[in-house]
Formats: C-alpha cells, sequence, structure tokens
C-alpha cells in the first residue's frame, strides 16, 4: 500500500475524533531541536467542515480488536485495514512540521491484539520522534482503555496532552454499546494521568529538570445523539468530569450515522449539529463565565431551547437581576449579560477605572449592543429602544431564527412561556409592513 | 502642544525618521498638519519642513518612551508603525503627546479618540501577525524552505523571531512581495532581513511536490462529510491568505508562483 493510501484510510478512521486542540503549553524551541510550543494554540487551516485542523490527525492502526457499536473501524464492519509503521508516521509528522502545515501529531489507535500491544507499538512511535528525530513540537496521546498503568505513564513522558474519551454519557449506554470498554477501564487511567499530572507539577516546582508529564493537561470527548441521555445529564456530567479529573475541555461529537446497528440512530439520520453548538455554549459557560450546570439547565427545563442560546435562556428566566449599571455592576454579574464575553467584560472594567463609559464606547469596547442593550444602563439611563422588559418580548427579539433553518431539531419540550404561536408584534414590523413603507402605502 | 502650524512634515518613511519627527515636533514646539514621506507626491499647497533623519535623535526619543510613559506604550508606537493606516504617523504622533502628558494610565484610556484608533491598529497588526504565521506554507527549494506571504500590514518583524525559535536549525526565507522585504536565516546562526521587490524561487522538486500531495490529500480527507460548512470556513481562513496555502490554492484560482533561478 502506498503511503498516499495509507494516510487517506487512517486519516478517514481518525476524523471522528473532534479533539485538535494546540495549546496548553509554551515550549522554546532549541538548538537541534525542530519546534516549540505556543500556548495559545496554533490552527493552520481549517477543514471543509470548518474545523480547526492544528495537528496531524491519524490512527496508527485501524484493524481493531474491539467491536464498538458506533465506530467505523469497529471489528465487524468490511473496510481496508491499513498501519503505519513507525518510520512513516515520524518522516510524515516531521516534513508535514517543516512545512508549517501542522503544530504537532495527535496520535491514536484502534486496539491492535490487545490494549498494552498498542500502548506498546504508540510509545515506539512517540520515543523515535521525540530521541531520533529530535521532534520539539506538540504531541497529542490517546490513551487505551485497559492499558496497563506503567504504559501509559510512559506515554505521558513524551506527549504534551493525553486523553481518553469517554464515548457514551452514561454506563448503560456504554454496556449496549461498546461492551469491551467498561466505566472502570476509562476512568482508571483519567484518574492516573490526573494524579500523574498532580505529582509532576509538585516536583517540577521543587527540581526544575524534572521529566514533564501531559504539560498541557488532559481532554475527553462525548458522542452526542448516538444514546437518549438529556442534554441536562451531558453538562452535569461534563461539570463532574472538570471538577473530579481537573480537565482541560470535554469535547462533544455531534453522532454521525456510519454503520448500522439497532441500537443506534438509523444510517442517513442528520447529526445533531444545533445540539452540539448547544452543548460547547453551555460547557463556555461552566469554563469561563462562573456559571453550573444546574443554573443552566434543570428538572423542569433538561433540554436546550433550540432558538435561544443557553445564556440569553438564562437571562430571560433571571430579570429580577437586570439591567445592570455598566459602570458600577460587578464583573461577575457583567459576565452574565448576553452580549459581553470574557473580554468585552474586562475591557469594561478596565476602561471604568479611567472614564464614564457611555453608549458609543461600548460600541468600541466591542460589546454586541444588539442584545446587551436590553440589560444594562448607561449612568442611569436604559438603552433599550423596548418600552417593557417583559422576557417574552425580549425573547422574541433575541431568538436566532436562522439556527432552526440550518440543522434539523428532534422533537423537544420548549418552556411553557415559549410555547405561544407567533403573534404579530406591535414592535417589530411585519414583511408586509416593510413593503408598505416602501410603496407609500404606510 | 497647542501651537498648531499647517507645516506639512516630510521625512524618509522609516521609523527613526518618524521618531526624528517627534522630536522636531518638541524642538520646534508646534503640531505638524500631517507627516508624509518623501517619495509622496505632494498633495497639498500647505509649506513643508524636511525632517533628516538622525541616529542619535531617533535613539533619544525611543529612550524617553518606556521612562515617561510605559514599555507597553513603546510596544504599541512599535506595531502600530507597521500597520498600514491611513495618517498613522499623525495617529501615533498625537498618541506620543497625550503619553508624555498623562504617563503609562495612557494605554488604559481604551475609550479615547486618541488612543482609540492607536489600539486597534496594534490589535490589527497583531491579528493578522497570527494569521499569517498560521497560514503560511514552506516549500522545500533545494537546500532551504521558502514562503512568500501577501499581509496587509507589514507583519514580518513580528513573524521572523517565531520561526528562528521554531526552526533553528534550518535555513528558510520568508518573502513579503506586498511591501518589498525578506528575511534569510541560515541554520544556527542569527538572520537577517533585506529589501527586494522580487524574489524568483526555482520550481518545486518531484519530492516536495509528492509532500504536497499527501497534505492536499490529509487536508481533503479529515472534513467531515455532512457537516460541510463553507461560511464557518470562510470566516475562521479569510480568503485573501487562500493563493498561498498549498491546500487551498486550487479553490482560489491561483497558481503556485514557482519560477526560475533566485535573484537576491
Amino acid at each position: 500500500m502506498t503511503p498516499l493510501e495509507k494516510l487517506e484510510i487512517l486519516t478517514a478512521a481518525a476524523k471522528y475524533d473532534v479533539a485538535c486542540t494546540s495549546s496548553g503549553v509554551d515550549r522554546r524551541g532549541q538548538k537541534g531541536l525542530l519546534g516549540n510550543g505556543v500556548a495559545a494554540g496554533i490552527c493552520h487551516s481549517f477543514a471543509g467542515d470548518g474545523r480547526c485542523i492544528s495537528l496531524l490527525k491519524v490512527l496508527l492502526s485501524n484493524d481493531c480488536a474491539f467491536d464498538c457499536a458506533y465506530c467505523v473501524n469497529r471489528r465487524s464492519q468490511e473496510c481496508r485495514r491499513a498501519t503505519f509503521t513507525p518510520e512513516e508516521l515520524c518522516s510524515l509528522t516531521m516534513e508535514f512540521y517543516r512545512r508549517n502545515y501542522i503544530e504537532g501529531l495527535f496520535l491514536s489507535s484502534a486496539v491492535v491484539g490487545s490494549p498494552d500491544n498498542t500502548s506498546e507499538r504508540m510509545l515506539a512511535v512517540l520515543k523515535k520522534l521525540r530521541r531520533e528525530h529530535r521532534f520539539g513540537g506538540y504531541i497529542h496521546v490517546k490513551a487505551i482503555p485497559g492499558a496497563s498503568p506503567e504504559l501509559t505513564y510512559q506515554l505521558g513522558l513524551y506527549a504534551d496532552r493525553m486523553s481518553v474519551n469517554i464515548e457514551l454519557p452514561s454506563q448503560r449506554s456504554l454496556q449496549l454499546l461498546a461492551p469491551q470498554k467498561s466505566k472502570e477501564k476509562i476512568l482508571t487511567p483519567m484518574g492516573m494521568i490526573r494524579d500523574g499530572i498532580w505529582e509532576n507539577e509538585t516536583a517540577l516546582s521543587t527540581y526544575r529538570h524534572a521529566p514533564s508529564f501531559a504539560p498541557a493537561g488532559q481532554s475527553t470527548q462525548m458522542i452526542v445523539g448516538a444514546s437518549p441521555e438529556s442534554d441536562r445529564q451531558i453538562l452535569q456530567l461534563s461539570e463532574g468530569l472538570y471538577r473530579k479529573y481537573r480537565l482541560k475541555r470535554v469535547f462533544y461529537s455531534a453522532y454521525m450515522p456510519v454503520v448500522s446497528d439497532r441500537n443506534l440512530p438509523a444510517l442517513g439520520t442528520p447529526p445533531p449539529l444545533l445540539r452540539e453548538h448547544r452543548l460547547y455554549q453551555a460547557d463556555w459557560l461552566l469554563r469561563f463565565y462562573g456559571f453550573s450546570a444546574s443554573e443552566i439547565l434543570d428538572e423542569e427545563a433538561p433540554h436546550f431551547d433550540p432558538l435561544l442560546d443557553p445564556k440569553c435562556s438564562w437571562a430571560l428566566r433571571h430579570m429580577e437581576h437586570f439591567p445592570l449599571e455598566v459602570n458600577r455592576a460587578p464583573y461577575e454579574m457583567l459576565l452574565r449579560v448576553p452580549g459581553i464575553g470574557v473580554k468585552s467584560a474586562q475591557r469594561i472594567r478596565q476602561a471604568r477605572r479611567y472614564a464614564v463609559l457611555e453608549e458609543q464606547d461600548l460600541k468600541k469596547l466591542g460589546v454586541v449592543l444588539k442584545r446587551a442593550r436590553f440589560f444594562l444602563t448607561c449612568r442611569g439611563t436604559s438603552m433599550s429602544p423596548l418600552p417593557t422588559d417583559d422576557p417574552r418580548v425580549l425573547a422574541g427579539v433575541l431568538r436566532e431564527r436562522t439556527a432552526f433553518h440550518r440543522t434539523q431539531l428532534p422533537g423537544r419540550d420548549s418552556p411553557a412561556w415559549l410555547e405561544q404561536p407567533e403573534q404579530l408584534s406591535l414592535f417589530s414590523p411585519t414583511k408586509e409592513d416593510r413593503t408598505k413603507c416602501l410603496t407609500g402605502q404606510i | 502642544m497647542s501651537y498648531r502650524t499647517d507645516l506639512v512634515y516630510r521625512y524618509d518613511g522609516s521609523y527613526q525618521g518618524f521618531l526624528c519627527c517627534v522630536f522636531a515636533c518638541f524642538q520646534h514646539r508646534e503640531l505638524p498638519l500631517s507627516i508624509r514621506p518623501w517619495e509622496e507626491a505632494q498633495q497639498s499647497l500647505f509649506g513643508s519642513r524636511e525632517i533628516p533623519t538622525q541616529p542619535e535623535l531617533a535613539q533619544r526619543v525611543e529612550r524617553s518612551i518606556p521612562k515617561k510613559i510605559s514599555p507597553l506604550a513603546l510596544e504599541w508606537v512599535r506595531k502600530g508603525f507597521l500597520a498600514c493606516l491611513p495618517q498613522r504617523e499623525m495617529a501615533l504622533l498625537r498618541f506620543l503627546l497625550l503619553g508624555y502628558k498623562r504617563g503609562a494610565a495612557v494605554t488604559k484610556l481604551t475609550t479615547h479618540p486618541v488612543v482609540h484608533p492607536v489600539g486597534q491598529a496594534v490589535l490589527a497588526v497583531e491579528n493578522e501577525a497570527h494569521h499569517v504565521l498560521e497560514f503560511l506554507r514552506f516549500a522545500q527549494c533545494g537546500e532551504f524552505l521558502a514562503a512568500r506571504i501577501a499581509p496587509r500590514h507589514r507583519v514580518l518583524p513580528l513573524l521572523a523571531p517565531s520561526f528562528c525559535d521554531r526552526l533553528p536549525s534550518e535555513n528558510f526565507l520568508l518573502f513579503d512581495g506586498e511591501h518589498g522585504m525578506g528575511f534569510f536565516h541560515p541554520k544556527d546562526t542569527v538572520g537577517e532581513f533585506f529589501q527586494a521587490d522580487q524574489v524568483e524561487l526555482p520550481p518545486p522538486s518531484e519530492e516536495e511536490l509528492q509532500w504536497q500531495r499527501l497534505w492536499k490529500a490529509f487536508y481533503r480527507t479529515v472534513a467531515v462529510e455532512g457537516r460541510e460548512n463553507p461560511k464557518l470556513r470562510q470566516s475562521r481562513c479569510p480568503q485573501r491568505y487562500w493563493s498561498l496555502m498549498t491546500e487551498l490554492q486550487d479553490q482560489a484560482g491561483q497558481k503556485w508562483p514557482g519560477l526560475s533561478a533566485v535573484q537576491l
């Protein structure tokens, strides 16, 4: 098999693993080494589906011994199988890196023979890359569930980031769809990586030349839409994972039906892209905006609103906090205003120490006034163009009209106060009104 | 500076020349109407003052900025000068005058009408430098790696240190065709900038074409079918960079420029 064919097969097998950031570690280059690390991460290209390409994302082999129902590489599926030799993979990585195509390597693998055998092969590749080829760029390696802790630890010494995929949000789904993986086999390496990172941080503070273990932390991935959990369960699981395993990121992958199985959605079902988008929005709220999972979704609303993002949805449910005075409100409350992100809130906090902020100043600072004006006052005057702050009216103005058309939505219960049929609003002109304006009838 | 004149300062277009203009502004206690490079044709009927470039004066001004204002203000002035802002010299001059009056707080007055344009220009330069760093593609030409860039702002001085850190043991060349400047880094030594209108590179070898084919195959395969989103791709990777990216050249409608012998 030519290198081109192998690359195509093993990239196609790896592309459903969405973790592809090259962030988390700042490492200066050295003479004799090729490569450095940039903590912010660098996205060298963007694929046709809009996602960033920053690493060479391949499997070492797609010749899997396991039979997980959702996976395109499962043992019972008929497809071409290929395996890279360590030299092929190393030269691909080095030559792509030199040409500034990639920031590093993302190495995963199907389970060849046994988890320990696979981990040993991956370790051989990493050792060759770091020692023989003197590669100093980013390496993200996946730990294989069920491998021995010693091998997983060894992998971490050569990699910048490690991850283990949780794949399915509950134990029952895991037993049904991936019987050869178990909850323990997945969570044990995650705990081990967490402890290894913590020990390493303490060791590094004492001995400067202690070997580094996964300095960019660990992450994980969940498949959304393959199993019947609610958004609330997924979000609570994410929050628990962040807290317990000190993860850097949780990735969500909308389930693309590539294999047919009676326990999975039929082939041809469109992927739940909007749901994945809402989960990422909620994930950002958990990590950067100080929200907790129970504030975003609760028992009455276990699913995301398709027409309003989670932050707007929370704000409209809690109008007692608004409107906020921009010049006086605390930073934590400014973060909760729709239209004000982390950067805008930091800029507001810094700018208001030197000048009293007016509406045109907020525009200069990058605040999305189209959404934020309903929730803010400047020097006591409200910026909202509406004479009311009834949440139902605001929801009508704020909801996204385009999101609904672009993606399919399974039937869901939207909150009771949004269920009313759309009425002609007194405040926004209809299409007929606009036409009448142009023709002079109004 | 309360004494505004209707003089136009003319200088040689370099950063040292600009600092000499700042010095002249204080020396003659006046605020010029505009500051223009010599090459530009006379656009106004106002009188002009020629400002010669003297390195000692430029150094005096540059030393005073971190002392009297702040090191961040010096960084802003240097990056702001790289930007292609219309009337950037006057914007930077007004920023410096305000800085000398107010001190280190000037970089924090982000909504001030004098500070805001400079802050935005610096942000534009930094963002473009980051984009070019991401989308730049090297090709192996004989013994060295070569890359062409075509940015709006003069970001080459911000890119060169990153690549020197990343590829210390490689020979590489960066060339900015729009602004006529380039950077050459020999293996394991300090690189240097040069000025050139054009650089002609040898055509890519068979091995180089093979690596490019492998990369294009990877790029094509890694996109998930059923999630195509050209609008998202375009918003994150603007089309103006596509013509110089190996994997997106065909879609940009332009061929990779690789011609005859090197001419430096």
